[in-house]
């Protein structure tokens, strides 16, 4: 099957500019005879380079050098991008340099990392910049061979003619090719003649993170670069009163500077800063609500009561559902403010010249970090240029710009080059957390226990929209009653990996097996039940793809031997979110000593896996993230400061903490959809679902360790 | 503020610092070896690690002025071309996502590999539980120093 698909005007600026402004590269020093052996630096290739298009530019040497426009903090797209651009280009992928490309917002849509995206995003975009420079490529060799195009052949960066037996690599076409003008359509190749697609390339940058090279933010170095470190007012709090003499006479610290609610303490280097930062004497008044989670706790009951919801969905006639049923479950669940948590804590470069700004770091949103500027020094936009760095992970994060908007607030008041630098108690304290969220669940069950009313009103803590309500078990219930609740908190909150879902889906799809158990159902059958409800004779609007979600959960069951081992007890769950379907199985041994936690089995429908190291590395790390969350962290707030202002308190999961995790990948032949998040949120369901097979007990919040239900439960977890 | 005189992946090094300063900083600041990352600061995480001795160091609670004569040793000098085991191990198994935490896991595996060439998959578990990760390549982690004892 071929596939003839319209370029896009905006990827293919570049090589218009190319065409037209005729180009010439010089030879004088490269000859095509005798090709080096030696490595060119990726500086060397591009400085004889030609560019193709936003992504692409092939030296005479027939390197290639793919731009990866969308910012890398560990979802492997640095990797996968220029794989995909490969492919269509039939490029060597040994010749292949990646580079990061800064933010260019004339060359790239949508550049940037979130909401599992990317590929999705750019799946088409990447394979057409790769097919239309094939095609160029092509068709120089053509002229100059005096062949058909559509005799050649390219593998592996070899242009090919069999009837005249002419061969040459890019490199060798590079000039002709970029004088021509590119297609307006392109054949794309069949999917099943990839050959570096479904393959698992190994990550770009090993190399240089495994032998401590300056990659991320927090190594850029800038020649009479100065340090600040911050101090941030507490939630709900203002700055009355700054005394700083002592913060100012610690050797090393240069200046001190406030601005709005914040105190930076400057200096040449890091050391001394988080040493002064400690004798700020700041008096701070309210200005607001000053939150603690006792009252958070106390706000949740009475919203749930008596707050002002919205509707998000009805179906049917519940009230009329719930008094005809047989049986009604009632459940609710809550979970706490979360930190992101980064390895590498917040920090970013900024020179502020006149009205011009250099911004250097870790962002997932840099065309934010530019606005966010230009609104704030109040310059056009295309003033501010941002080079982004690798990210040493973002979870959400780095979507907000607020630790750039410091870097130049610092950078303006010192009038010198600057990079802001978190701690890990800033971090945690001066966060844009993961909301608190509590649910409520009704489900109304007639006599032969099938789900007839289903209702769900969450309360949030700056959440927005706390539901999915066109998700699963939407469309599979005649009446159904979705709610949501916001209370503005003074404490700020932002997407955390799976923004919403990371903890409705724990919390529904636990509450399902509540309903399953109360109908006297297994909890796949009964999920089968609904789903083949949703499919056969869908209520009012789907979210999710039904026969998808069935194909995961039917190839878990089977995957994970479901119910066949009367020793291990088993907890199911199953999600969509970010365009793919994940379903999880945990196991948790019972036979002699403590209940075990032995292994989650992870099937997941991506659609096609580009690269399956990278995509088992995102099912595993979303599983270990999910379970880890769920099992351990909490971060609890008094007079809006958080407790946990560190990692002896603020518990991540470790090593010894993980079990075996099988994955399985469904080809339900889509193309490419998300993976960053979708396997995160079915984990906490699976595990408390197992939990309570294998021990009666129902934990209804995180994170479990704190639950009064799970303290005599000496849950161990092993791998084989 | 005190001179000291350091060994430093086989080089010798002079800086100018307080006697507080954590090693972690006078890598990072002074000598521009950022290899070694600053994640927690209080000796939780295991981002920072180095070898002091050989011995795997928490260097964000080292000071300065404790270091002494002591051989450090760094992810920039753990091998001249990134060749050790556990760096090769680690490209083979590709264990990063984000990779920020990498560096510090190498050294705390190549530290315990030395100690104990051919651990069993509990004592790599023990070894490696100092280090947190919080992409959760601990399973590709696990692989790695299996293999790297392996081919040592």
């Amino acid at each position: 099957m071929k596939t003839v698909t319209k370029a896009s005007r905006r990827d293919f600026l570049k090589i218009a500019g190319t065409t037209a402004g005729g180009l010439f590269i010089g030879f004088n020093w490269f000859s095509c005879d005798s090709p080096k052996v030696e490595v060119l630096s990726t500086e060397e290739i591009l400085s004889q380079a030609k560019s193709f298009n936003s992504y692409l530019s092939i030296s005479p040497t027939g390197d290639v050098v793919i731009y990866s426009p969308n910012p890398e903090l560990g979802q492997n797209i640095k990797t996968s991008f220029p794989m995909v651009v490969a492919e269509e280009l039939e490029a060597d992928w040994e010749k292949v340099r990646v580079v990061q490309a800064n933010l260019d917002t004339e060359k790239y849509d949508r550049q940037l990392t979130g909401g599992s995206g990317a590929m999705p995003h750019s799946w088409e975009r990447l394979r057409k910049a790769g097919a239309t420079a094939k095609f160029v490529l092509v068709a120089a060799a053509a002229k100059t061979w005096n062949v058909p195009a559509e005799e050649i052949t390219v593998e592996k960066g070899i242009i090919s003619h069999k009837g005249s037996g002419k061969k040459g690599h890019f490199g060798e076409f590079v000039a002709e090719a970029a004088m021509m003008t590119a297609p307006e359509e392109v054949t794309l190749k069949d999917k099943k003649d990839f050959k570096i697609i479904g393959t698992p390339v190994k990550n770009v940058d090993a190399k240089d993170m495994y032998t401590g090279k300056p990659l991320y933010g927090i190594d850029f170095q800038r020649e009479g670069m100065k340090h600040a470190m911050i101090q941030r007012a507490p939630f709900g709090m203002k700055i009355k009163s700054v005394d700083d003499s002592a913060a100012r006479a610690v050797s090393g610290v240069t200046d001190v500077v406030t601005f709005g609610t914040s105190v930076a303490v400057v200096g040449n280097t890091t050391w001394p800063l988080l040493k002064a930062k400690k004798l700020l004497k700041i008096e701070y008044e309210s200005d607001g609500a000053v939150e603690s989670t006792a009252d958070h706790d106390r706000l949740f009951v009475e919203l749930m009561a008596k707050g002002k919801a919205e509707v998000k969905r009805k179906d049917g006639n519940v009230d009329a559902a719930f008094k005809t049923a047989a049986k009604v479950v009632t459940a609710e669940y809550q979970c706490p403010f979360l930190a992101h948590s980064p390895m590498e804590p917040e920090n970013f470069f900024a020179h502020v010249q006149g009205d011009k700004v250099e911004l250097v770091g870790p962002t997932q949103t840099p065309d934010r970090a530019r606005q966010e500027t230009a609104t704030l020094l109040g310059i056009p936009p295309e003033n501010v240029t941002v080079e982004i760095t690798r990210l040493g992970g973002g979870f959400g994060r780095r979507l907000r710009a607020d630790y750039v908007i410091e870097a130049v607030e610092v950078s303006r008041a010192i009038n010198a080059p600057v990079k802001v630098t978190w701690s890990r108690e800033d971090e945690l304290t001066g966060g844009a957390y993961r909301p608190a969220v509590r649910y409520r669940f009704e489900a109304a069950l007639d006599a032969n226990g099938t789900m007839i009313g289903y209702k769900l009103r969450g309360v949030g803590m700056n959440a927005g929209n706390t539901t999915r309500e066109n998700n699963f078990p939407s469309g599979a219930v005649d009446n159904l009653l979705i709610e949501s609740i916001e209370h503005k908190s003074t404490i700020t909150t932002n997407a955390w990996r799976a923004p919403i879902t990371n903890f409705l889906a724990y919390a529904e799809q636990s509450f399902l097996d509540e309903v399953a158990l109360a109908a006297g159902k297994d909890p796949v059958d009964f999920r089968m039940e609904l789903l083949n409800r949703a499919k056969t004779n869908p209520v009012g609007e789907l979210g999710y793809d039904v026969d998808r979600m069935i194909g995961v959960v039917k190839t878990a069951a089977e995957k994970s031997n479901w119910g066949k081992n009367p020793t291990i007890k088993q907890g199911f769950s199953v999600y969509f979110s970010h365009r793919s379907y994940v379903a999880q199985v945990a196991d948790i041994e019972v036979q002699g000593g403590s209940p075990t936690l032995k292994k989650i089995t992870a099937v997941t429908d991506c659609g096609m896996v580009v690269n399956p190291t990278g995509a088992n590395h995102q099912v595993r790390g979303g599983i270990v993230d999910g379970m880890g969350h769920a099992m351990y962290t909490n971060l609890t707030f008094e007079n809006g400061v958080p407790k946990q202002r560190n990692y002896d308190s603020y518990r991540l999961i470790r090593m010894k903490e993980v079990p075996e995790i099988d994955t399985h990948f469904v080809d339900s032949g889509f193309d490419p959809t998300g993976l960053g998040e979708p396997a995160l949120p079915p984990t906490g369901g699976a595990i408390a679902n197992a939990i309570f097979a294998a021990t009666g007990r129902r934990l209804r919040s995180q994170p479990f360790i704190e639950q009064k239900e799970f303290s005599d439960i000496k849950l161990e977890i092993r791998r084989a | 503020m005190a001179n000291y005189n350091l060994t430093i992946n086989g080089k010798s090094h002079s800086v100018d610092v307080e006697d507080d300063t954590p090693l972690l900083w006078v890598l990072r600041d002074n000598l521009g070896l950022v290899g070694t990352k600053f994640s927690c600061g209080i000796a939780q995480c295991g981002a920072c690690t180095v070898h002091v001795d050989g011995k795997a160091t928490f260097s964000c609670v080292t000071p300065i002025s404790s270091v002494g004569n002591s051989k450090v040793t760094t992810i920039e000098g753990l091998s001249e071309e990134g060749d050790h085991p556990v760096q090769k191990a680690w490209e083979e198994v590709d264990v990063a996502q984000c990779g920020y935490c990498q560096a510090g896991q190498i050294m705390t595996a190549a530290a315990f590999l030395e100690q104990n060439p051919n651990p069993s998959m509990e004592e790599i578990d023990n070894a490696m539980n100092r280090n947190i990760c919080r992409c959760g390549t601990y399973h590709k982690i696990r692989e790695a120093v299996a293999l790297a004892a392996k081919t040592k």
